[in-house]
């Protein structure tokens, strides 16, 4: 009784819920012949989700203001950039995930450089470097469409004892992230600055460095899913990052992370991004339009943001 | 001494940057010196400047609205099909987006919530009725409206005239007004506003009142231009908002901000992307470029509040 | 002894009010008549801000009455009320709005200045009022106040408070109104303080510099832990008298370790200070106190020597100074947090390795901690916000004296803890400091200062006295932390 008590209490376990039931609706609704099918491709777009996601979580977890709004830019170049280096040989993936790497990490630290030189909200400084971003990846790679090399294509794609090989991946990087917040020094030192930035800086934590080694964070995270996505899909797109945007933001919400800082959830993104996929897919079941989708999610997040306010103004 | 006044230098940036770019189009397109030429410039520059003074109205209470963007673009869609088909209705829609904007301004602050979050959200509101009231690209522009959109005005161009009287407009309900007054000090000393004895809940719910006035006319005024509507017909508005906002000396915080800036602002990005194409510039750096003048004119005016910092001594 | 005259405006009766455990007000009762300027003095803590915020309404005393003349029972007493019969405050902070111009902040100040033309109308009501107080003050109305410097800033705030809005003002309730004018303008305030009495007003005037008072005030009364301990017409002070009403009886000084000969010793802790002012200094194993009125760049000071040792990009691994927060909630808690994670998160670095915080070792600290300063609280699990006042500074004191760091700044974090948790935390430090601890104590009660083996006393953002061993006493601080010097 106790235990199931404190597990109601966990911010999680509301977005695991209303996914199971979203779920369980699109199976009864499709007779059952789906489950399997239903779960894989949850899992597989989940993913995605889950790694940028994540890094959102940390950058939204440094704090009010703090947001990363490069996500979509930086997935797009490091999809298209990638793809073209490795030229659909499977001799240079390797290089292929450096030069990924190199990418979310140049971008991490231009954003923090705007951030902190310009002195200008994050907001603003990562819009701006996502324009510029997103145009290096037109220029870079205008309609061509490079195929991904054989053997990622097929590792995006397959999936090992039933489950989406995608999904291990999300679940490396969450475990990691997980540690990293829960049991790291670093997580400890996110979530100070987010809960007072002032008195955690008289507390000895080394504010900037956090900071910046969040939003570096961030976008290495967007560039890895940036790479895999096109992987998956085949090629790279140059708009294939637009949904996440509001996606990754999004997740972060509904999981159960403080919107205004110093708390943060890992497993919550796992139910939110389930809770998202599922819902659409129960709505294409339904035959609902597009436009319905879209209410219903804003809705959400508009809801749940307003129930998860615990501080009116007095 | 005057004359130099926080609020004058704010705008030197600004009328400079259009001064010099403006110039610039002329010595590249020497024909873009008519009165066709600047009707074509600066066209599509009107609804862009709307949307940036409601942009600008959010900003004064120290918010921000992300989902200006679809806001603008479902307006589109209502005045490309109940406006023109059935005009009570199409009244009643727009009045009742005025209505939520209302309310979404006094539950931000009643709860306390973070504005980006929640625009974020009526984003995704706003875009998924658009898209049920025109899944494809479609609809007509009332007639008056493409009328007054596609008029001739002697001598000026509409659009020289509609910036103008945007601008004027905007400048005399937030500058000039009694009203005004108390919007911007809430943006700049909400406890001192409070302390003389005002609502700030009622300050914001009319900031956020006009401001969907200004989103809604930008709404009409560019289906007016295109003729027809469709769902994502002004996704850019959000960040061309902002950044023209941020272009005409606003700031993010601290209600300073300049409505007449806001409409330079909105006229220098459409500009630069004009003057971008006649250059040349490979059609692929356009937004990249946007980004970078929106860098440069930051790091700018970090350089000018260094020194209005150092005049306050 | 009472000294009152006939026609009072605002009576304060018996008025009782504490904070948590402190006791701000004492059951003081307090007279303003009409056509007076009562000069109110007292030093850190003697209540002078809540009976402040008593008379403008913003605080509501637990016990007593305030009356203001013509709302004889009306309901009560609040801003509102206090606003509509006349009662004007100029506070130290800013509370016009920096992105408006003065005459847009003098319409944001008086509601009834709208319509037509209400521009003008506002310019002319606070210009007026600055061209009668500061003849020749150059401030242009229609510049914002943020682009105006400090002075102009003070001068249109006084300028608004006299200024004429719904009704004219009767009452004004100046708190330090010149800190950051310079002589001349000063003068013309305090001259137009005696015009705007004589034509019936009525003033109450804070001030550090004892001066001013003495001249302008027709009655001075001394307040001293939230009661009135002098009440009398200003002739029958002096300077001397005033310093001397302000303390208390003199009490022979704790026998602390004799003062040592410092003089081939090399001081662990120094800053430079600016032109006539004293260096500051402090050796290893001692206490050195920082004295003087609340914000007169204690704080700043202590912030400076902090940020001097680094550490925003990277973090130290050898701490050299920790900080004790005054203010728990702007720079002390990490409110969402427990206890346990609030004590450690400066020592975490010591904690950690390979990232991973080794969190056996860090409840161990933690535990011994809380034993040691008697942390009330029955798990170190529970939010720091579950602690009261005290208990929550006593985290704060784990969290820095947990760590190696040799150097310890305390940032006054001693306000409205019980005098309980005082005496245990004074043990503490005493011991801390024997073995070699130096701690830095800025502090706003006299006797936390006198338990220091050195202090700084500071006026006006700058060390104007140092004081050692037997001088450390409460009429010394006092005598520096008001400028007496003949104006």
């Amino acid at each position: 009784m106790t235990s199931l008590r404190t597990l109601f209490a966990k911010p999680w376990i509301w977005s695991f819920l209303a996914a199971a039931g979203v779920w369980l609706v699109t199976i009864v609704f499709t007779g059952g012949a789906s489950a399997a099918g239903l779960s894989q491709a949850a899992l597989t777009f989940a993913a995605f989700s889950i790694i940028v996601g994540i890094g959102q979580m940390f950058v939204i977890t440094l704090g009010p203001g703090n947001v990363d709004l490069s996500i979509p830019a930086t997935m797009t170049l490091a999809g298209t950039v990638a793809l073209k280096i490795m030229d659909s040989s499977n001799g240079l993936i390797l290089m292929g995930l450096l030069v990924t790497l190199l990418i979310g990490l140049a971008i991490g630290i231009i954003n923090y450089a705007l951030i902190k030189l310009l002195r200008i909200p994050p907001i603003i400084a990562t819009l701006s470097s996502s324009f510029i971003i997103q145009s290096a990846a037109i220029s870079y790679n205008r309609g061509l469409r490079i195929k991904p090399p054989s053997a990622l294509a097929e590792f995006t794609t397959a999936t090992t004892l039933g489950i989406p090989n995608l999904a291990y991946l999300a679940l490396a990087v969450s475990v990691a992230a997980w540690v990293a917040l829960e049991k790291g020094i670093y997580g400890r030192w996110v979530s100070a600055v987010g809960q007072n930035m002032r008195a955690a800086r008289m507390a000895g934590v080394p504010v900037d460095g956090v900071r910046a080694a969040t939003y570096l964070l961030c976008a290495v995270l967007a560039a890895l899913a940036g790479l895999l996505l096109s992987c998956f899909s085949g090629g790279a797109a140059l708009n294939m990052g637009a949904e996440y945007l509001l996606t990754s933001i999004a997740v972060v919400v509904i999981g159960g992370t403080a919107v205004a800082g110093g708390f943060a959830n890992v497993p919550g993104i796992w139910g939110a991004s389930l809770f998202l996929f599922l819902v659409v897919s129960m709505l294409n079941t339904y035959g609902a339009a597009a436009g319905i989708r879209l209410l219903l999610t804003g809705t959400i997040i508009i809801a749940v943001i307003i129930a998860a306010s615990r501080r009116p103004r007095t | 001494m005057t004359w130099f006044t926080a609020d004058r230098l704010r705008l030197l940036v600004p009328a400079l940057s259009l001064a010099v770019l403006l110039a610039a189009v002329f010595w590249v397109q020497p024909r873009a010196m008519s009165y066709t030429g600047l009707n074509l410039l600066f066209n599509l520059a009107v609804p862009i400047a709307l949307a940036t003074i409601a942009q600008m109205l959010i900003m004064t209470v120290n918010d921000l609205d992300l989902s200006m963007g679809t806001f603008v673009s479902f307006v589109a869609c209502v005045t490309a099909t109940f406006l023109q088909s059935n005009p009570v209705v199409g009244v009643l829609i727009l009045v009742g987006c005025v209505g939520v904007y209302v309310v979404l301004g006094m539950v931000i602050y009643l709860r306390n919530l973070p504005s980006i979050v929640v625009t974020l959200g009526m984003s995704f509101v706003w875009g998924g009725l658009a898209v049920l009231l025109l899944p494809a690209p479609g609809g007509v522009a009332p007639d008056w409206i493409r009328a007054v959109m596609v008029s001739k005005p002697p001598l000026v161009p509409m659009a020289i005239i509609a910036s103008v009287l945007i601008a004027a407009v905007a400048h005399w309900i937030v500058i000039r007004s009694a009203f005004g007054v108390v919007i911007r000090g809430v943006g700049g000393n909400e406890r001192s506003v409070t302390r003389a004895g005002w609502s700030v809940l009622r300050a914001r719910a009319a900031a956020y009142a006009l401001a969907a006035v200004f989103a809604v006319l930008a709404g009409m005024c560019l289906v007016g231009l295109t003729t027809s509507a469709d769902a994502n017909i002004a996704l850019r508005y959000t960040l061309l908002s902002i950044a023209g906002v941020i272009l005409g000396g606003g700031e993010f915080v601290g209600g300073r901000v300049s409505p007449i800036g806001a409409v330079i602002g909105a006229l220098t990005l459409t500009l630069a992307a004009s003057f971008l194409s006649f250059l040349k510039i490979s059609p692929d750096w356009q937004i990249g470029a946007q980004g970078a003048i929106l860098i440069i004119v930051l790091a700018l005016r970090l350089v000018l509040n260094r020194r209005e910092g150092g005049a306050g001594k | 002894m009472t000294f009152q005259k006939d026609n009072p405006v605002l009576t304060v009766d018996g008025a009782s009010k504490s904070f948590g455990a402190v006791r701000a007000l004492n059951g003081l009762s307090f007279v303003l008549a009409a056509g007076e300027c009562v000069g109110l003095v007292g030093h850190n803590g003697a209540g002078k801000s809540t009976l402040v915020g008593i008379m403008n309404g913003g605080t509501r005393p637990d016990t007593g009455t305030i009356r203001i003349e013509g709302n004889e029972g009306t309901g009560r007493y609040s801003v509102a009320v206090a606003r509509k019969h006349g009662v004007r405050c100029v506070f130290q902070e800013l509370s016009l709005c920096p992105n408006l111009t003065v005459t847009e902040n003098a319409r944001i100040a008086h509601a009834s200045i709208r319509g037509f033309a209400w521009r003008r109308r506002a310019e002319r009501v606070v210009r007026s009022k600055l061209d009668e107080i500061f003849p020749d003050h150059g401030i242009d109305c229609g510049q914002s106040v943020g682009m105006l410097g400090i002075a102009q800033r003070q001068m249109v705030e006084i300028a608004m408070a006299f200024s004429e809005s719904d009704g004219p003002a009767r009452i004004v309730i100046l708190d330090e109104p010149t800190s950051s004018l310079d002589a001349s303008i000063a003068r013309q305030m305090l001259a137009y303080i005696r015009k705007f009495v004589a034509a019936g007003g009525s003033v109450v005037l804070i001030s550090h510099i004892l001066n001013e008072i003495l001249t302008t005030a027709d009655r001075i009364v001394v307040m001293k832990d939230g009661s009135v301990v002098a009440n009398g017409p200003s002739s029958g002070f002096t300077l001397d008298s005033l310093v001397g009403a302000m303390g208390s009886v003199v009490r022979p000084r704790d026998a602390a370790a004799p003062p040592r000969d410092r003089t081939d010793t090399k001081p662990i802790l120094s800053r430079r200070g600016s032109d006539s002012a004293p260096e500051f200094r402090a050796y290893a194993g001692e206490i050195v106190g920082l004295a003087g009125l609340g914000g007169h760049g204690q704080t700043e000071t202590l912030v400076e020597l902090f940020r001097g040792f680094g550490g925003d990009w990277k973090a130290r691994t050898n701490i050299r100074a920790a900080f004790v927060a005054g203010d728990r909630h702007v720079d002390g808690n990490l409110p969402m947090w427990s206890i346990l994670r609030n004590i450690s998160i400066t020592l975490l670095t010591d904690l950690t390795r390979a990232g991973i915080v080794r969190e056996r070792n860090e409840r161990a600290i933690a535990q011994s901690w809380r034993e040691r300063i008697g942390i009330r609280t029955d798990s170190l699990d529970n939010p720091i916000l579950s602690l009261s006042g005290g208990n929550q500074q006593k985290v704060l004191f784990s969290r820095a004296l947990a760590t190696r760091a040799p150097i310890v700044l305390m940032d006054d974090p001693m306000r409205g803890v019980d005098i309980g948790t005082k005496q245990e935390v004074y043990s503490l430090l005493r011991a801390e400091a024997d073995q070699g601890r130096t701690f830095v104590w800025y502090s706003t009660e006299i006797d936390e200062i006198c338990q220091c083996d050195r202090v700084y006393v500071f006026r006006e953002g700058r060390i104007v006295e140092e004081l050692a061993g037997d001088d450390i006493r409460e009429d010394r601080v006092l005598a520096a932390s008001f400028s007496t010097e003949a104006a």
